[in-house]
């Protein structure tokens, strides 16, 4: 999927609502051709004003946007033939299911027998074709979010955009309808840019994820390079779980830096974006590659420290320790019934490879 | 086995003590949450049927109450029972009706017939006072040539029929007349003689300025409304108290800035032509410009409230959503938009109509002889005319109309749409 034509090219946008402050800062983002991207972030880190940007409903400060190789910053949101779904869903409360999903064929004089005819199909693939004639009160949040996205695909855009939309259900509807999303994407082929702040929700359905923070995109990659390979500490704290320990670089070979703790352990770490000796650094680590006991191949990296809590979670265990000068240092670890647990008070030897450790400039602080 | 009928046997055992029945027991509990919801609302209610049911019963039973006459003329109206309308009643009547005038005028209460029989055949009166003043002998054999010598409409049919209509206790004689109706002679009804038929004149009219009113409301209310709704806090709260800053001053005080505005030599006038508009002054008031002009400026904020609530209640996420999926902005509006405000626009126009149909003030202070409403006539009748069944029965026509429209209206509209905010 990756590696098709690029659809929408943002070049060096910037968007401000104030005159004072840049919402979105010099954004260079290229979405080809039936990929699933999804814009990640926080609230506030610009995300959201993208997507409205590529919809049409906020008009970039600077900077252009293309859509098939045409600027279209001052092509109104109408125009653009971009199916969009809301957060809230946006159903026209006085309209039958029916004639939600018609509206956008009515609006673009599509001949009546072929309005129903789609509406049925879209209806269908939706699983809702027996709703029909109800009303979107009458539906549940699912069901109706199935409606907007009918709704939204119906005239065959080649765009979708989608602002949070699963973010109104409950966390077992929103992970059944992350699954339909995404095979409704790969079914159809088309190409979606899906705005969260649930980064389970992003890894989870995109091919690409954008992680946004104060207005610059801080790495955009596929879901596993993103985990595996986060390229600053903002992504590595934002992106699943991560353990952090300040440190100071002491010397740097290739991709490699050794790193000196506060408390004067060495680590060997994986060399991210810190440039000099001396430079104060940010370890991350992420908690299921921290072992306890028997050290895998190639663990070079070792950490003493006690035993604070350990928490039961069925299929894994999590230990925090206190090690280095982390008070709460966390650790998963495969829940073996049958051996002892680490108890609180033990004294444990933690090990974890150079690799799994990523020497990351510190964050600056938040403006 | 045993487990499942111990299952069974459960609910019997569950605490249905003294053999009441559930829906029993459940109807006990309520009632004290009735009791209790009742008691909060009846000095309210005890309070609207005191002051507001009442008295509109009072009124519509006036409007068909006619006992004035037979209080009068008992022995009359009991001898007229027996006339067949033909030609002229018996002597028997004519000796009741001197019996019952010269007792009628030592108690003194022969102007009360006089006055409600007058309502029917112009002159009446004066048959009434002078036969009443004259108490004529009723013991004698000419009784009939001696009334009519007194005065000679005794000798007309119509004259005896107009008694016997106002026989009571009951009439539809005031309603008739309330919509240019009238019974003529033999009982049929027919309309009223041009002088007369003036009421569906004024209904006409009263419904014509209400809805002109209503309509410009509506008109001048919708973007004031759609822009409060879009503004932030700050912004349509000072919209709002520019709108509700008028709706606090007494009705009297601003009808009385619009008589100062709208004279010849007043604000508007001046304006018009500093602005080159008119040449001279026009007239602006006392005819139907200034009533349509006190009575919307009057009426708008009962318009911009319903309106702006609803209009407050729709996300803007709807339009966002119309447009992305192609609808240009104006086909949004009317498709999406528009519908969504049908409830507001529906509370607005009726609370508007049905206010303005009953409107007086403003009418009587700005308004021409030509531009009365029919409060007007209702008002007349009660201040000072004393004719009490008349205005009821006008009353009563501007009541069932405006019932009749209500219903109309939210059969349209759909009645669970309509909601006042």
């Amino acid at each position: 999927m990756l590696g098709g034509d690029v659809l929408v090219q943002f070049s060096t946008v910037q968007k401000s609502y104030d005159g004072e402050t840049l919402v979105v800062k010099n954004l260079d983002l290229d979405i080809h051709r039936g990929e699933f991207l999804t814009l990640l972030g926080p609230s506030g880190s610009g995300k959201t004003t993208t997507l409205m940007m590529l919809a049409g409903f906020e008009v970039p400060t600077y900077g252009d946007i293309k859509l098939h190789g045409k600027a279209i910053n001052s092509l109104p949101p109408h125009k653009r033939n971009i199916g969009m779904v809301f957060q809230n869903y946006a159903l026209f409360p006085h309209m039958t299911v029916e004639q939600n999903v018609a509206f956008p064929l009515e609006v673009r004089k599509v001949p009546k027998a072929l309005v129903a005819e789609k509406v049925a199909h879209a209806l269908e693939m939706v699983r809702l074709a027996e709703f029909g004639k109800r009303r979107p009160a009458q539906l549940s949040g699912g069901q109706q979010q199935r409606v907007a996205l009918a709704r939204a695909l119906v005239f065959d855009p080649e765009l979708v955009l989608m602002d949070e939309p699963l973010g109104a259900l409950d966390k077992q509807l929103r992970e059944h309808m992350q699954m339909e999303i995404k095979h409704l994407h790969e079914r159809l082929g088309i190409t979606v840019v899906y705005v969260t702040h649930d980064q389970s929700e992003a890894l989870t359905m995109s091919d690409r994820v954008a992680v946004f923070h104060d207005g610059v995109i801080q790495q955009i990659a596929p879901p596993s390079v993103l985990y595996e390979q986060p390229k600053n500490a903002f992504v590595a704290n934002f992106i699943g779980e991560n353990n952090n320990l300040q440190g100071e670089v002491e010397s740097i070979d290739g991709d490699r830096c050794t790193v000196v703790l506060k408390d004067g352990g060495r680590i060997l770490a994986t060399r991210v974006n810190v440039y000099g000796v001396e430079m104060p650094t940010v370890l991350s680590i992420r908690p299921e590659r921290l072992f306890i006991g028997d050290a895998p191949e190639g663990a070079v990296n070792r950490l003493v420290g006690t035993v604070v809590e350990t928490i039961y979670l069925g299929d894994h265990l999590r230990v925090v320790m206190e090690a280095a000068d982390q008070s709460s240092l966390m650790i998963k670890m495969q829940a073996r019934p049958h051996s002892p647990q680490p108890k609180p008070g033990d004294r444990i030897e933690l090990s974890f490879r150079a690799e799994d450790c990523f020497a990351h400039a510190p964050l600056k602080e938040a403006k | 086995m045993t487990t499942e009928s111990g299952v069974s046997a459960l609910p019997a055992e569950t605490p249905l003590g003294d053999g009441a029945s559930l829906k029993v027991r459940l109807r006990r509990a309520d009632r004290r949450r009735k009791l209790v919801a009742f008691g909060l609302v009846a000095p309210l209610l005890l309070f609207v049927v005191v002051s507001f049911a009442m008295p509109i019963a009072g009124m519509l039973w006036r409007s068909v109450e006619d006992t004035e006459v037979s209080g009068v003329m008992p022995r009359t109206i009991a001898a007229l029972k027996r006339w067949d309308g033909q030609g002229l009643p018996a002597d028997e009547a004519f000796r009741a009706a001197a019996a019952d005038l010269a007792l009628a005028r030592a108690k003194g209460t022969a102007s009360a017939a006089a006055r409600r029989l007058n309502y029917d055949i112009n002159g009446f009166r004066t048959i009434i006072m002078n036969t009443a003043r004259k108490a004529p002998e009723a013991d004698v054999a000419d009784i009939r040539e001696v009334l009519i010598g007194l005065d000679k409409r005794w000798g007309e049919r119509e004259t005896w029929a107009a008694i016997k209509r106002a026989s009571g206790p009951l009439t539809d004689f005031y309603l008739l007349a309330a919509v240019d109706l009238q019974h003529d002679a033999t009982g049929s009804i027919v309309r009223s003689p041009e002088d007369r038929a003036i009421y569906l004149d004024v209904l006409g009219r009263t419904f014509r300025i209400s809805l002109t009113v209503t309509l410009l409301c509506l008109f001048l209310a919708f973007p004031v409304a759609y822009l409060m709704s879009t503004q932030p806090a700050k912004i349509a709260n000072i919209l709002m108290i520019l709108v509700l800053l008028p709706f606090w001053t007494s009705l009297l005080v601003r009808t009385a800035a619009w008589v100062v505005l709208l004279q010849n030599e007043g604000l508007v006038n001046h304006l018009l032509m500093w602005l080159g508009v008119i040449e001279a002054p026009i007239r602006l008031i006392y005819n139907s410009i200034g009533v349509h002009v006190a009575m919307t400026h009057v009426l708008l904020p009962f318009m911009i409230l319903p309106l702006y609530s609803t209009m407050k209640a729709i996300k803007p996420h709807y339009m966002r959503a119309a447009v992305s999926l192609g609808a240009p902005p104006w086909v949004a509006f009317l498709r999406v938009y528009l519908p969504q405000c049908l409830p507001g626009i529906a509370a607005g126009c009726l609370l508007v109509f049905i206010l303005a149909i009953g409107y007086y003030i403003t009418p009587a202070l700005v308004g021409g002889a030509g531009d009365q409403m029919l409060s007007y006539f209702i008002a007349f009748y009660t201040t000072d005319s004393v004719n009490w069944g008349m205005a009821s029965a006008l009353g009563a026509v501007l009541l069932a109309t405006t019932m009749i429209l209500y219903g109309v209206y939210s059969r349209l509209v759909g009645g669970g749409a309509i909601k006042m905010g």
